[in-house]
């Protein structure tokens, strides 16, 4: 947990006053909503269907007990009791009011939340591994990183009116559970051949209407000189990036249009002039920022505790251990990650029910430390894995213990038509459907691994280009159509998936995703092949083939 | 469905009203033959024709103090005269979202 | 639109000559960078204070030559949502020294002040009259910043470390 200090709780209380004072002048006539769109965006307040829509930042997803309950404060006092997270580790209230919004960032600025730059074009939070600081093989915790970054980012005056939004990952482990490669900026932490600490940057990454993967622009910056280069790249990319055209603004369509190698070049020569600046980190700042990380102190604990040996007996508990729970760097300890995708439910909510109950269980259990995954899932980051039976027995009367975590069943999806004004069609019905079509346990098992993406809108805030499948809702003469692509994923072997046919109506994309794993299950070259490994070995044709003979 | 914000042009193909909504809270509103505006869908004004929403959009949209977002949206009209939204997005708009959630409440109306 | 200019309003003493106008005898002028480049000498003779506008879509580095003989460069924020000149102020003040004045025009809203100052801008033709005045009160809505820009402001890294060694020096 990083503990913010004077100059960090100051500068949030700065800007909620900022805000109170604008939505004053707004609610008084004196700045247009012209004027005021950009200043609300900059606070993350969007204006959906029905209602405002504010999103919340949660740096690189952690989250104190205290913070989690002040969301939960959030969701009753000035919402409909119940949050909705995000693919980038943050959470949005749908039914704010703009009136009380104020209070609400002054009542979360108290336990150090802020809503800065989750929206609007400026550098949005810096979305890192949920499991950084506890992983077995993390190089190190990118955590440390992903603070520094955020201070550089935040109320930065060159990059606060970017030609569109910019979004930054860092990973610090062989397997990306951040998804660096689909972001702007991308930083892969390792080590080079001398032991010394630096980054793999990776640029151009992005989904919507053009997705691309990102691409490496240098394999290795020493951690001191990260910040002036990324400043190089923002400053490029803040003067030469295109403002004609919104759909062609990110700096995915200069990298594209540019070139990788021009690009790279350009970022080089403004790095050359500003590298023995200001910006170069020395020693004490970096460790400055990491002696404000406080990390728990484990007890020395067995692998294999009494408690835990007893309850192999109970086959539900059995089920969801096997499922939920996952490695931990420190013996006798483990990772926990909460399902918010039960059968039937929207997927990423929770209520603030929940949420104070989690709290609660994140104190007894977990240190007081709670984490978000761009999954959509929560997850506990250092359970003593005594705890766990007690801990799911907990869980499961809250309705957060569906063994369902990397399934089938375990979806992504945007807010879709129901809430968002961008979309062409609903994806929450769709996700909520295909879990209850494959809500038993056992068949998702039998299936494996499979990530289902779903969003609303050629925006793709679901991140379909990278599921394993991925339905995207789109309009056909007043109706809901969903093109699916399978094959794509998210990781360090990130690909965008192949669309397998014409879009299917409505009511038939249940049925579609039926069909696509029995071919899978069919095709399968044995039970532990995963569903991606057979598209990517089979191609798309022996699924399109299934799923449009009779369509 | 596509969203209305993007339309340039105005094509009137059924009746249609204007709806927006208000700045203060964010609550869905329609654009009333007085004026006004109402979260009742049913007080709202109908136009048919292209120059007639024209002039009703530009006069909701000067209305920048009360109202954000206006555009010009589809309707039904039954024989007793009972205005109902005219695509998924304008009932899920006047009607709530269309899946269970904990604590749904509809629409204040 | 009113000028602020050394933290309260000023009346412009800079006259803005159209392309095709004629250059008046004396007094400060402010001229496009067209004009200004097509014969940089010409403008500048016998006058000790010129401005040049220079369009935010256009590198700054066409402009250096100059730097040390202007008064004035005057950036442009065609809407407030386009960030170019910001980039631009820092290259100016930054990398090639200048010290003349640096004028925020366009689009210039008060929510954009302190960026525009910690970007190096001083002089601000504001949009709207009572942004203008509400100008120094504005600028106090920030009193801590995370990065470092030319302006001069101790950043947090910095005040993090300033704050550690007085500790440690028990003061």
């Amino acid at each position: 947990m990083y503990a913010y200090d004077e100059i960090d709780r100051t500068l949030i209380n700065e800007r909620v006053s900022e805000f109170r004072d604008q939505v004053k002048r707004r609610l008084s006539g004196e700045l247009t909503e012209d004027e005021f769109k950009m200043l609300r965006l900059q606070n993350g307040v969007y204006l959906q269907l029905h209602a405002y829509m504010f999103r919340i930042a949660i740096p690189y997803g952690t989250l104190s007990s205290a913070q989690l309950r002040r969301l939960a404060h959030v969701a009753r006092r000035y919402d409909r009791g119940y949050g909705h997270f995000t693919t980038r580790q943050n959470i949005q209230f749908n039914w704010i009011k703009l009136a009380e919004l104020p209070d609400a960032l002054a009542d979360l600025a108290e336990v150090g939340i802020h809503s800065m730059q989750t929206s609007g074009n400026n550098t949005r939070n810096v979305t890192s591994d949920q499991w950084a600081g506890v992983a077995p093989g993390e190089i190190e915790d990118p955590r440390i990183w992903s603070e520094v970054l955020r201070q550089y980012t935040t109320l930065h005056p060159e990059f606060s009116f970017l030609p569109r939004k910019f979004k930054f990952a860092i990973t610090a482990h062989a397997h990306d559970r951040a998804a660096i490669k689909i972001h702007d900026i991308g930083l892969r932490l390792h080590k080079n051949e001398q032991s010394e600490t630096g980054f793999e940057v990776l640029v151009g990454g992005g989904l919507g209407r053009t997705p691309f993967i990102a691409k490496t622009i240098r394999p290795f910056i020493h951690g001191r000189d990260i910040l002036s280069y990324v400043e190089a790249i923002m400053r490029v990319y803040n003067r030469y990036g295109r403002r004609d055209n919104i759909y062609k603004a990110r700096i995915k369509i200069l990298v594209h249009e540019l070139g990788i190698e021009k690009f790279a070049q350009e970022v080089e020569e403004e790095w050359q002039q500003i590298r023995d600046g200001a910006l170069r980190l020395d020693d004490d700042t970096i460790e400055d920022i990491r002696s404000r990380f406080s990390y728990p102190t484990y007890e020395k604990l067995p692998h294999m505790p009494e408690e835990l040996r007893k309850a192999a007996h109970d086959p539900l508990f059995e089920r969801w251990r096997r499922n939920a729970v996952f490695p931990h760097k420190a013996t006798g300890y483990s990772i926990v990650t909460i399902s918010l995708k039960p059968v039937g439910g929207p997927p990423g909510d929770a209520t603030a029910d929940q949420m104070d109950a989690l709290a609660d269980l994140a104190d007894k259990y977990s240190f007081g430390e709670i984490r978000v995954g761009h999954e959509q899932n929560l997850a506990l980051p250092h359970v003593a894995r005594r705890d766990l039976p007690e801990l799911w027995k907990a869980l499961d009367k809250i309705g957060l213990a569906t063994p369902n975590v990397n399934l089938v069943s375990d979806i992504i999806a945007c807010p879709g038509l129901d809430y968002c004004s961008l979309a062409n069609a609903r994806s929450i019905p769709i996700a909520q459907e295909l879990t209850r079509r494959f809500a038993n346990h056992d068949t998702a098992n039998l299936i494996g691994r499979l990530h289902i993406n779903i969003s609303g809108c050629i925006n793709a805030c679901g991140h379909h280009h990278v599921g394993h499948i991925g339905i995207l809702g789109v309009e056909k003469n007043g109706e809901e159509f969903y093109q699916i692509t399978i094959g794509g994923r998210a990781d360090e072997k990130a690909e965008l998936g192949v669309l397998i046919g014409p879009a299917v109506p409505y009511n038939e994309v249940a049925d579609v995703i039926e069909d696509i794993v029995e071919a899978y299950l069919a095709l399968r070259a044995t039970p532990d092949e995963l569903f991606v490994d057979t598209v990517k070995r089979l191609g798309v044709e022996p699924f399109r083939e299934r799923v449009y003979a009779t369509r | 469905m596509t969203s209305p914000l993007e339309q340039k042009k105005i094509k009137i193909t059924q009746p249609s009203v204007v709806t927006a909504n208000r700045t203060w809270d964010g609550a869905v509103i329609y654009r009333t033959a007085g004026s006004r505006w109402s979260t009742d869908l049913n007080e709202a004004a109908v136009v048919r024709a292209a120059d007639e929403a024209r002039s009703l959009l530009a006069e909701s949209v000067a209305d920048d103090l009360g109202a954000v977002g206006a555009y010009i949206a589809p309707v039904e009209i039954d024989e007793g005269g009972t205005i109902a939204p005219g695509n998924l997005r304008e009932l899920i708009r006047a009607t709530g979202v269309t899946i269970g959630l904990p604590v749904q409440e509809s629409v204040e109306v | 639109m009113p000028l602020v200019k050394g933290g309260k309003i000023q009346t412009d003493e800079y006259v803005h000559v159209a392309d095709d106008a004629e250059l008046p005898e004396a007094g400060a002028v402010l001229v496009s960078a067209t004009r200004f480049l097509a014969d940089p000498e010409r403008v500048l003779r016998r006058r000790e204070k010129v401005g040049v506008i220079w369009p935010n879509n256009r590198d700054v580095e066409d402009l250096v030559p100059y730097v040390e003989r202007l008064a004035l460069v005057a950036l442009v924020f065609p809407s407030f949502r386009d960030g170019r000149a910001y980039s631009q102020a820092r290259l100016l003040r930054e990398r090639y020294f200048f010290r003349g004045e640096l004028r925020a025009t366009g689009q210039v809203l008060r929510d954009q002040f302190v960026f525009m100052l910690r970007a190096g801008f001083d002089a601000f033709e504001v949009k709207k009259q009572a942004d203008a005045e509400a100008y120094a009160q504005t600028v106090k809505r920030y009193s801590v910043f995370y990065q470092p820009t030319g302006d001069g402001r101790v950043a947090a890294p910095f005040r993090r470390l300033q704050l550690r060694h007085s500790e440690s020096a028990g003061l």
